[in-house]
């Protein structure tokens, strides 16, 4: 394996990534309760875990399956954070759906983003087929594909991780792993300790690493993708996150998740640690993340203008387009 | 020009795809070296090898998903669900996923796809090798349907789906597979999506029907002429998009129609057309509408005498061809 070590000043680009996906984040939010938008879903504590697959890719070149979490991966995959709220206020210039889908059902094609669904798990056979696309023609793409551990109990998880072994696919599955479906916790989901154990049972390469670490996720996702490249076939990496958040911006998580645990989840927070990371470690001082941080917030604030200024779709966006012409 | 059977149309058609575009592979259960179970691949593993004729994991809604990823990367996937009445697991992939991709991206990511299935009764089956399934499929916004009812057809639509950039759901009359017979021309290109063909003109009463169901009325008919009925039939082609004008036409031409579906009747393909006609040509009637479909319970059943009183044939057509004659 290649020396995988980050340079600091990939470590800054790292840094702001995971920094512009919760200024974004919290600016949703912000909207929802104002009644601006009419749903945000977060990526709130899986953050460092994004941004070091993110960056373990080839952005632009290698190819991105996503699900509704992913706002830290959308962004790293070029998206620009305008984009992103257009979709919130359903607007016109959405890129991922015109104001058809709900916000956060995230698709870019100038970045290789691939379009999200609601019913989960729907990504991971499509991944596993761009994956052997992929594969058949000889390139040397590989695809990442994302899920939430609850998403891992539909079978949709398990034909594609068929597929991968078997086929020994160019593909990442990365689980992020906040261990709530909603509100139904972990020990109702699977009766296993970790995700990555099922991997024997595909045949494929299973690793489990803190998705709070960024440092760590990075080596791990940095393996995973050389691998795939490589002809290595297929990983599941499961990424152990936090969900800081209620699942959506319609979920009250005070009803199924105890308050100690709630009030423990600020302590899990990703970013406070990287940050203090960092800057132990020389990559960044103290300036330069503030820097970062007010940076962020002024992009967010003129993404937030720009957006809510757009026009909506027109009528006729309602009805099409259902088919493709005929150009073969 | 010596006839050719059904299969041999649909596999005239992969063939010659495949040939024609190497972006275009078959993914499916049993299709590689045994060839398909009806023989529909059969000698294209041998012709094109492992990495176009792709035998998959015994996992239906997979079949279709990985199908839609690879059309989103530049192949033109040909997805075998071995019979319809397997496809059940891959509705979500097909329904909510390949049919709604275009719309939801706003048409930035066409799903240029087929998926093949046989269907239909009359093979001793029993309840999960004799469905018809195309009801619940041609409802969904964004998926082509077709059900070619002739070899030429099979081929000639077949490649027409396999060239079209949206995901088509085709589906095979499987127990006229050898038993439709007819003439293949050599140069048998596209057949055009949309266009009905009258498959036998009449003045009396029209005859509407698809698959396996237009070969039996095309025989009930026959038994009609002798009793001095004059019946037009009508080969649907396409269930979506429908040839409506085209349908319309000949019911406006003959003032009476029946319609013919093998599926169970309630809430069957059917339904659609006598809605439309009804909506459409209604001063042309002469007759209410008839429809001559399979009884509304969960079959077709394994047991011949069973089956037989279960599926609507050419007895059944022929027995309304009278009643609407009367009329």
């Amino acid at each position: 394996m290649s020396d995988t070590t980050p340079s600091a000043e990939m470590l800054a680009d790292m840094y702001a990534l995971a920094v512009r996906a919760r200024k974004l984040d919290e600016r949703c939010w912000i909207l929802h309760r104002q009644g601006k938008i009419g749903f945000h879903i977060s990526g709130m504590g899986h953050e460092a875990a994004q941004v070091a697959v993110t960056f373990a890719m080839r952005r632009g070149h290698d190819l991105l399956h996503p699900y509704y979490r992913d706002l830290a991966m959308v962004l790293g995959c070029g998206m620009p954070m305008a984009d992103v709220l257009l979709g919130s206020f359903g607007r016109a210039g959405d890129p991922s759906s015109g104001g058809r889908q709900m916000p956060n059902h995230y698709c870019y094609k100038p970045g290789n983003v691939f379009s999200v669904s609601s019913p989960v798990g729907t990504q991971l056979p499509q991944a596993a087929g761009l994956a052997l696309a992929e594969q058949l023609r000889g390139g040397d793409r590989v695809v990442v594909t994302c899920i939430g551990e609850g998403s891992t109990s539909e079978g949709d998880f398990h034909e594609a991780l068929i597929w991968a072994g078997v086929r020994k696919l160019p593909m990442v599955v990365v689980v992020e792993n906040n261990e709530y479906a909603i509100s139904v916790p972990m020990k109702l989901q699977m009766a296993i300790e970790r995700v990555s154990d099922r991997a024997g049972g595909y045949g494929v390469r299973g690793v489990s690493v803190d998705g709070l670490d960024l440092l760590a996720s990075y080596q791990a996702a940095r393996e995973a993708v050389d691998l795939a490249r490589s002809g290595g076939g297929t990983t599941l990496l499961e990424v152990r996150v936090a969900r800081l958040t209620p699942h959506s911006s319609d979920d009250n998580d005070s009803v199924y998740r105890p308050a100690a645990e709630k009030a423990a989840l600020k302590l899990k927070d990703p970013l406070p640690k990287l940050r203090a990371q960092l800057i132990a470690m020389g990559a960044l001082s103290e300036v330069a993340a503030r820097e970062i941080e007010e940076r962020a917030l002024s992009e967010v604030d003129a993404a937030h203008r720009q957006a809510e200024a757009a026009p909506y779709p027109p009528e006729a966006w309602a009805l099409g387009p259902v088919f493709a012409g005929e150009e073969a | 020009m010596a006839d050719k059977t059904l299969i041999e149309g649909i596999r005239e058609a992969l063939d010659e795809e495949m040939a024609r575009d190497e972006r275009v592979i078959v993914i499916g259960t049993d299709i590689g070296v045994r060839g398909g179970v009806f023989l529909a691949t059969q000698g294209l593993y041998a012709k094109y090898g492992p990495n176009r004729i792709l035998d998959a994991p015994l996992a239906e809604s997979s079949i279709v998903g990985v199908g839609i990823g690879a059309a989103m990367n530049g192949l033109r996937p040909v997805c075998e669900i071995q019979f319809a009445d397997f496809i059940h697991p891959a509705y979500n992939q097909i329904a909510n996923e390949a049919a709604r991709m275009f719309y939801r991206t706003g048409g930035q990511y066409p799903v240029p796809m087929v998926i093949r299935a046989p269907y239909g009764g009359g093979v001793g089956g029993g309840l999960y090798h004799s469905q018809s399934i195309e009801a619940t499929f041609a409802h969904v916004p964004g998926l082509k349907v077709v059900i070619p009812a002739t070899p030429a057809d099979a081929k000639g639509l077949l490649k027409t789906a396999i060239r079209d950039n949206n995901p088509t759901l085709f589906l095979e009359p499987k127990k006229g597979y050898r038993m439709i017979r007819g003439p293949i021309p050599e140069d048998q290109g596209c057949v055009p999506f949309g266009e009905a063909r009258v498959s036998r003109p009449g003045r009396d009463l029209t005859v509407l029907a698809y698959g396996m169901m237009h070969f039996y009325a095309l025989q009930a008919a026959e038994s009609a002429a002798k009793e001095g009925l004059d019946v037009e039939v009508v080969d649907l082609r396409t269930l979506n998009p429908l040839d409506s004008a085209g349908v319309l036409a000949s019911v406006r031409r003959t003032g009476k129609a029946l319609i013919a579906y093998e599926d169970n009747k309630f809430v069957g393909y059917g339904a659609e057309l006598a809605a439309q006609i009804a909506e459409d040509a209604f001063t042309a009637l002469d007759a209410p509408l008839l429809r001559v479909a399979a009884p509304d319970a969960p079959a077709a059943p394994y047991s011949h005498p069973l089956q037989d009183a279960f599926l609507p044939g050419p007895r059944a057509i022929l027995d309304g061809i009278r009643t609407l004659a009367r009329y």
